[in-house]
């Protein structure tokens, strides 16, 4: 069974399936985050189409979107820092379909970040950059997704905290999700994903392996293409 | 303490505070939708106008007193409900400013009904007017829907902060009014969420009309109009942003109104607008964002 969301920008199209990362790395402005909010309903797509376990999501709201089983973590994280941490994580649970154990799911998340549990009760503003990003994950974790997207989760983190963030894709792509993870560090994107496209200008120029974690010739040759 | 300096009898300050009570009730029901909608609604006062001529359409009638109270709710959450539907709704993606002379538009059309209906001399709630009649305490006469309000709107406060604290709903509309956005992307469905602040501020707006029409029994097109005004004014002066600024700019301003009615001599309480205003500009000056805003934080935008 297909299990992906195909998208377009102009002319790109990939697709993604569950238990494997997509790395999406390109330059500022390359149409990496349009390609998200194309995903998540913020923008129409004027040519193309974007399906979900077959079916076009185009033209749907971001809450029906995210109901139907697509979590974003956005850029900047968007914590509601004026509410607590438990609070941050009670409002993930809006876009949660009503099945699954809900325990066992906080649980799970909570196993993956210890911070999000131990600083439950704090206000979500008062936790560093890092442990922001850790909770913003968790948020979109609690939703029991079948798709997770990432707008530049490293952004502005320190290097501890990004091996973190990066570590945590792991185990939550082990557990079956589908992650499209949208990055600015190409190298340890390209190292972690199962594929990476470069964009750049709004198309895809290149796919890169794993294997190509090394070769930084061929990515600033891409980069720059 | 200041009643005495002021030269103010204990009574003048139980109504006051009542006074206060029931703005502060109003300043939540302008407040919640605020949040929610960036959206000033100046029809509010006629959502009030719209209960207090079903209570006194209900007291012509000779219903009981409880029927008219249940009319009073029916017709102002249903309009409430109509406006979010007809109004609100299409135009959310709208800028701030049509949406704004939208609720121009709503409050003069309802009023324009309400004159067609009723009339201009408009009619006379009298079913409650019972609760006008003093009771003593301690050597105070004191107006028992002036000890009515001010239960009232302390059960209602306490409500509301349960509903915003302790349900699903109440966090939903929290991070709606902070970052709608987001709590789209979440899952929060955004229909809902405007539907519930819509109907909650409804809600409040029927309770108003039921005190409001014990003060005041004659029951005209504009009728709590200049009401509205005035707890616009003070909402804008506590601080539109935050539900408890706004909340206590509806209380100052209610209480200050209610003092400056009962120190300023009876030949001169035309006056009492003037004053009020005053006032307001005076805050303005000195704290552009809100009387009871954090210091630091933004002015009011989008107003």
């Amino acid at each position: 069974m297909r299990h992906g969301a195909v998208a377009a920008v102009r002319g790109v199209s990939f697709a993604l399936d569950r238990g494997e990362i997509v790395g999406l790395i390109g330059p500022n402005g390359a149409g990496k985050s349009s390609t998200l909010h194309a995903v998540m309903g913020l923008l129409r797509p004027v040519k193309g189409d974007i399906r979900l376990h077959g079916t076009s999501v185009v033209g749907r709201r971001p809450e029906d979107v995210a109901r139907a089983g697509v979590a974003l973590v956005p850029e900047g994280r968007r914590i509601y820092g004026e509410l607590t941490v438990d609070e941050n994580l009670r409002l993930g649970l809006a876009g949660r379909r009503a099945r699954g154990d809900l325990d066992a799911d906080l649980k799970r998340v909570y196993d993956l970040f210890p911070v999000v549990e131990e600083f439950r009760r704090r206000p979500a503003g008062a936790l560093s950059g890092g442990q922001q990003q850790q909770l913003a994950i968790a948020r979109a974790l609690v939703a029991d997704p079948d798709v997770l997207l990432l707008d530049e989760p490293s952004l502005g983190l320190a290097p501890l905290m990004v091996d973190i963030v990066f570590d945590a894709l792991r185990a939550i792509r082990d557990r079956g999700l589908a992650v499209l993870l949208v990055e600015q560090r190409a190298q340890r994107t390209v190292a972690l994903a199962d594929r990476s496209h470069v964009m750049s200008n709004g198309t895809l120029r290149l796919t890169l392996g794993p294997e190509d974690a090394a070769d930084t010739t061929t990515m600033v040759a891409a980069y720059f293409a | 303490m200041i009643a005495a300096v002021l030269g103010i009898d204990w009574r003048t300050l139980a109504d006051a505070f009542a006074l206060g009570s029931i703005y502060a009730l109003m300043a939540i029901g302008i407040g919640l939708v605020f949040g929610v909608l960036r959206l000033v609604n100046f029809a509010y006062g006629q959502l009030v106008m719209a209960g207090a001529f079903a209570l006194a359409l209900a007291s012509q009638w000779g219903w009981p007193v409880w029927a008219g109270i249940l009319l009073c709710f029916a017709v102002v959450i249903v309009l409430s409900l109509l406006m979010d539907r007809i109004v609100f709704r299409p135009l959310r993606e709208q800028s701030p400013a049509v949406m704004l002379v939208a609720t121009f538009a709503v409050a003069f059309l309802l009023q324009s009904i309400a004159l067609l209906w009723f009339g201009s001399l408009g009619k006379i709630a009298t079913s409650l007017s019972f609760l006008q009649r003093p009771v003593t305490i301690s050597g105070v006469d004191i107006r028992k829907i002036t000890i009515v309000a001010m239960v009232v709107a302390a059960c209602c406060l306490v409500a509301l902060v349960l509903l915003l604290n302790k349900t699903n709903v109440g966090l939903h509309m929290r991070a709606a009014a902070m970052d709608f956005q987001t709590a789209r992307l979440l899952g929060v469905r955004a229909n809902r969420v405007i539907a519930s602040a819509v109907l909650i501020s409804g809600l409040l707006a029927a309770i108003v009309a039921v005190m409001l029409t014990v003060q005041t029994p004659l029951v005209t097109p504009d009728f709590a109009l200049r009401d509205t005004i005035v707890v616009l004014a003070g909402v804008v002066v506590g601080g539109m942003n935050r539900l408890v600024s706004a909340t206590l700019g509806g209380f100052a301003i209610g209480f200050a109104s209610g003092l400056l009615g009962g120190a300023l001599p009876t030949n001169q309480s035309q006056y009492l607008p003037s004053f009020v205003f005053a006032a307001v500009i005076v805050v303005l000056l000195i704290r552009p964002g809100g009387l009871f805003s954090r210091p630091g934080q933004a002015a009011v935008d989008r107003v």
